[in-house]
Formats: structure tokens, sequence, C-alpha cells
């Protein structure tokens, strides 16, 4: 094992995969000399050169029709997108074309393209540039949803999705970015659609999704001194959605209580209570939402600590049904 | 070429008819008028030679040498179809023929087109892609973004806005101030402008604009002038928006007629020549229309197949 940082594990899945395969291309605004303007894409132009490396002007659709042409085409395009708030800005390509490419062609086309981006909620970024809403791309089929927590995470997740045959949407956290963590010296790639267990615990199951995750652990960590069992699981990626994971962790517990960094209104959390009460009701004496509330991102430091989910209110929620 | 060209507006006609009897569901969008570009522009292409193609796309893929068997299997929803029916009338993709793909969504196309001409030239094709799309698309971000794109990066891509006049019902005149060819100066790129009613003015502006493209210099818009006879779908006579003498006046210019007198004026070929090919056209466009009637619809368990690669 090494110790990397969220995004210096990114940096490094994205240097070797070029490594390994000349066909994967990477191109988005500011990725080339800059590096990216969160050094992600850092060293790629030096090493792969201005072919495979690009910086494009901003124009996210195009960016993102790009990389479906190149896809479709035999190539392997890591597009990014800076702020996660600029996916609806080629929400056509995104929506509309990338993830129908296989079904509308009857299988004639794949476009296994990646499109990376991040959200900055927790850096005081303000209402275009913090929002996290994954569950609208769960709610496109077509599409892989892949939302790592960790540093070794990270790198894993995005060589399968460089490496898939499907498009990927790969959201990473930019309050994640600095964040070190244990990564395998050697290779070691992570598979879609199946969780991570965090914790294990008997009381209350946290299922957790990105940023999330680590403040899912330290609240288990915390409740764990008070005699209170929670198990908290990492679905890693959301299309897939490892259901199997999740079910068996509530028939065990009989409490849910999710937690994500978007709005609660139809998020992650909405979703997965909904599939829990389907196939697992009789199992189920509690469940709770943690999310933040259906307000748009403040920028002032105080309330965007107000606005957003935290331990304290994960063990607080727990606390409540337990 | 008037063979092509024949064949497209055949096709469509009878695409028409079966629209209103009620065998093509959902959406169609005929061609018959435009059928100059889609000839003019694919006969200058060859196989290898890549088009992505647009929502009033049946010529532009029968063009580029899809069977018509294929397209109305498709327009039917049965299974010969090339998307096996899971596509329908705006979606079109056939590799053989060098069809990549037909977008429903107005100037979608564009920023795909960049993509696929980004692979030629990694791959250093001496090959290029061709994107039709309205004067409508003219409009979208999509336009400005995929055509700045391809400029900037001097790809093998043609981009051919095939200018009806009408985005449904609304004139391009209400839509845009400056001709559309003219758009072409902003990106840094050529622009022209051809009358889309004369398949030769077509195929020798794109011959150029081609051989441009293959040479590496880059991306040309090419604006073809047209019209197109229907309305904006098989559905609509296109009469709530347009007068009857103009759609005649463009009819009086209509492209077939006009290849039709050259053809016989220097005696390129006879009447009889002529007809025999319309005969056999004919006669082979009732075989299509039998054969994608007679095929079955595709089975259910094609409804989940291709949701994931």
């Amino acid at each position: 094992m090494k110790t990397l940082s969220y995004a210096q594990a990114i940096n490094e899945a994205l240097a070797e995969e070029m490594r390994r395969d000349k066909k994967v291309l990477v191109f988005g605004e500011d990725v080339g000399k800059l590096g990216g303007v969160f050094k992600i894409t850092k060293g790629l132009l030096e090493e792969f050169g201005p072919e495979r490396v690009m910086d494009t002007p901003l124009s996210e659709n195009a960016i993102v029709g790009a990389a479906i042409g190149v896809a479709i085409m035999g190539y392997r395009p890591v597009a990014e997108i800076m702020y996660m708030d600029f996916l609806h800005e080629c929400a056509d390509q995104l929506v509309n074309h990338l993830p129908k490419m296989h079904f509308m062609t009857g299988g004639k086309l794949t476009a296994p393209a990646v499109i990376r981006t991040q959200y900055s909620l927790g850096r005081n970024t303000g209402a275009q540039h913090s929002q996290f809403f994954p569950s609208l791309y769960m709610n496109t089929p077509g599409i892989m949803v892949a939302t790592p927590s960790n540093p070794a995470d990270a790198k894993g997740l995005l060589k399968t999705a460089i490496r898939g045959s499907n498009p990927v949407l790969f959201v990473e956290s930019a309050a994640l970015y600095a964040t070190k963590g244990q990564v395998p010296v050697k290779e070691e790639l992570i598979p879609f659609g199946k969780a991570d267990l965090k914790r294990s615990g008997s009381d209350v199951t946290v299922v957790a999704v990105s940023r999330m995750v680590g403040e899912a652990v330290e609240a288990a960590d915390a409740l764990a001194a008070e005699g209170i069992s929670v198990e908290v699981l990492d679905p890693r990626t959301l299309t897939p959605l490892d259901m199997d994971a999740i079910l068996s962790s509530v028939k065990k517990t009989g409490r849910l209580v999710t937690a994500e960094d978007g709005c609660i209104t139809c998020g992650v959390g909405a979703e997965i209570v909904a599939r829990v009460t389907e196939r697992a009701m009789d199992y189920l004496e509690n469940i709770v939402r943690i999310a933040c509330p259906d307000i748009p991102a403040p920028f002032s430091p105080p309330l965007q600590k107000a606005y957003m989910p935290e331990t304290d209110m994960i063990v607080r929620s727990i606390k409540s049904i337990v | 070429m008037y063979e092509s060209m024949v064949r497209q507006r055949m096709l469509e006609e009878k695409v028409v008819e079966l629209y209103k009897s009620g065998s093509i569901p959902g959406l169609a969008h005929p061609y018959i008028g435009q059928e100059a570009i889609s000839t003019g522009v694919c006969v200058a292409l060859e196989k290898e030679d890549l088009i992505v193609s647009n929502h009033r796309g049946h010529g532009h893929s029968v063009a580029k040498g899809l069977p018509e068997k294929v397209m109305l299997s498709e327009l039917m929803g049965k299974d010969a179809g090339m998307c096996l029916g899971l596509g329908g009338s705006m979606h079109s993709t056939d590799l053989e023929c060098g069809i990549i793909f037909s977008t429903a969504i107005v100037g979608g196309g564009i920023p795909l087109s960049v993509g696929v001409a980004l692979a030629l030239k990694i791959d250093k094709k001496q090959n290029c892609v061709v994107c039709f799309f309205g004067d409508g698309a003219t409009n979208t971000g999509a336009f400005h973004e995929g055509i700045n794109l391809a400029a900037i990066w001097k790809l093998p891509a043609i981009f051919v806005c095939e200018n009806n006049q009408y985005a449904i019902s609304v004139p391009v005149s209400k839509s845009t101030l400056v001709p559309i060819a003219q758009r072409a100066q902003a990106y840094g790129i050529p622009g022209r402008s051809v009358d889309g009613m004369n398949v030769l003015d077509v195929h020798a502006a794109a011959l150029e604009a081609i051989s441009r493209a293959k040479k590496g210099e880059g991306p040309t818009l090419l604006e073809c002038k047209t019209y197109r006879y229907t309305g904006h779908g098989a559905y609509d006579t296109g009469l709530d928006y347009r007068t009857q003498e103009e759609i005649n006046d463009w009819k009086a210019r209509d492209p077939i007629d006009k290849l039709e007198r050259k053809i016989i004026t220097e005696k390129l070929a006879a009447i009889e020549e002529l007809e025999s090919i319309r005969n056999k056209l004919r006669s082979e466009l009732e075989d299509a229309v039998k054969f994608a009637q007679e095929r079955p619809y595709p089975p259910d368990s094609l409804l989940a197949k291709f949701v994931w690669a």
C-alpha cells in the first residue's frame, strides 16, 4: 500500500490507463498545460502529448459530443467537465445521446466514454458551483454513475470505467481531493455494482454516498463508544446499485439511514428507500434520509455549514431511531 | 445521380402513403424536394467516408447505400430494420454503408461528428465525415460549439446545412439575420452557399469541401438552399404557414426534373432509358415494401437487450 491523495489517485489512474492503452484520450477545459483547475490531469500533456491531451473551448456540449463521436470510433475518451453544475450545459449530449447510442442503434454502436466531473459542496462555491445530483442520471438508463469516496476507490473505479464498454459519469468530490488514503501498489480494478462495507454493525444501516461516507464512518465510530452498532455501506456506484448488499444489511439491522450531499427530493436516498420499502418492508422499523434541504447551496460559510449534512446530523438521526 | 434521386423520391412518396395508412407509426419527416443535396454530397464521398444524419434523414441513408427494404423495415418497427426496430424513422446506423448515426435532436449531430472526425484525424485516415442538418439547427448552441471545435482542431468534417427555408413553421428570415453560409466566417472556416435544387452544383461544392477536409485543411460549412415539398412531418400539409404559390414556385425548380432535362438536352441518355430506370426502381420499391410488411415485429426480449453493452 502507498499513501495518495484522492486527487493523486485519480491522476495516477489516468496516467496508468493512458500508458496501457493508446486509445485513451483526455480532453476538457484547462486539462492541458494547466493540468486541470484541480490539477487532476497534471503532467498528462507532458507525458502523452497534445494529440492525446487536449484543451477545449468552454463548450461542454461539444466536449461530450466529441467524446461520444470518438468513442463510437473505437477510442476511450475521458472528458472532464469542470463542475457538476456544468453538466446541465451538456445535457443534450449527456442525456439524449450518450446513454442511448447502443440502444437506439440496435447494439451497432458502443460509446465507452467516461465523463469526469466533481461537485464542490463544502468549498463555499455558491449555488452554481456546489450541486450534487447523481439521481438525475440514475433516472437515465444507459449511463453508469460512479461516486468514489476515497483514494483507492477513485483509482480502481476510474480504471474500471475506462476499460468498460459503457458510458460512465464519474463524479468526484472536490472536498475530498486533498484527503489521503491507502492505495494498493499493485493494480486493482474495482468492479461496478459492488458496495463496500465500511463498518459492520447490527443496529442501523447507513448507506452513504461520496463525501458522506467519511462522515458516516466518523458517526459510526462515535456511536460505537455509546454502544450503538452502525453498519456503513458505500455503494461506490449508483448505477449499477448493489441492492443485494443494501437489502441484506437492512434485513439484519431493521433501520435504514441514507446520507448524501444533494437536495433531498428525488435524491439517491429517495430511490434507495423506495427500493428497500418495496422489497423489505416487513423488516423495516425506521427510515431517515439525510441530505441537503431543498434549497440552493448558500455561499456564506455559516450558512453553508447549516445547509450541509455532517457527522453530527448522522449521529443525531441515528440516535432518534435506535 | 439520377437513379439515387428518383430512388429517394419514390421511397419518400411511399413513406407518406404508408404513414397516412397507418403502416408507419410515430413520426416521419419526408425528404421530398431535398434529394439533390444527399445525392450531390454522397456521390462525392468514398464508401469509407462517413455521414451523420438527422431527423429528416431517409434520403441521406439511401444516398449512402442503405437498401430501401432495410429502411422501410425500421420505419415500420420491424426486426429487419437497421436498428432492429429500436430506432425508428429518425435513427439510422449502418456501419458498412458508412452511416454512423442519425439524431432526432436538432443540432445534436454536430458535436458528435466532431468526435468522429477527431478519430479519423488521429487515425490518419484519408476519410471525412459529413454532418447533415437543417436551417433550424444553425441557431442551436450545438452548432456553434461543434463547428468552432472542429475548426480549432482542423478536423476532416463537412457541415452540410440543408436550408429548406422553414424550421417547422418559422421561416429562416425570422430566425437568422445573416446568410447561413456567412456564419462560417465567425469560425474561421470557408462557408459556401449553393443551389440545393441543383445536384451538380451541390456535387461540385461537396467535392471541394471533401478535398479540403482530406488534405487536412479543416472543415467547411456548406449551405444548400432547398425546399421541402411536404410539411414538417408526413402528417402536415405545410399550408398553415406557406402558400401554395410558394410551394409551386419551388416545385418548378425540382431537382429531378432539372437533371432529367439536362440529360435529355445533352443526350446523355434517352427518355426510354430514364423510364426503364424508373420502372426498375418502382419495382424494387414494391418488393421492399412487401419485404418490410412481411417481416415480424421484434420480440419483447429485444426491449432490454441493448441498454448496456
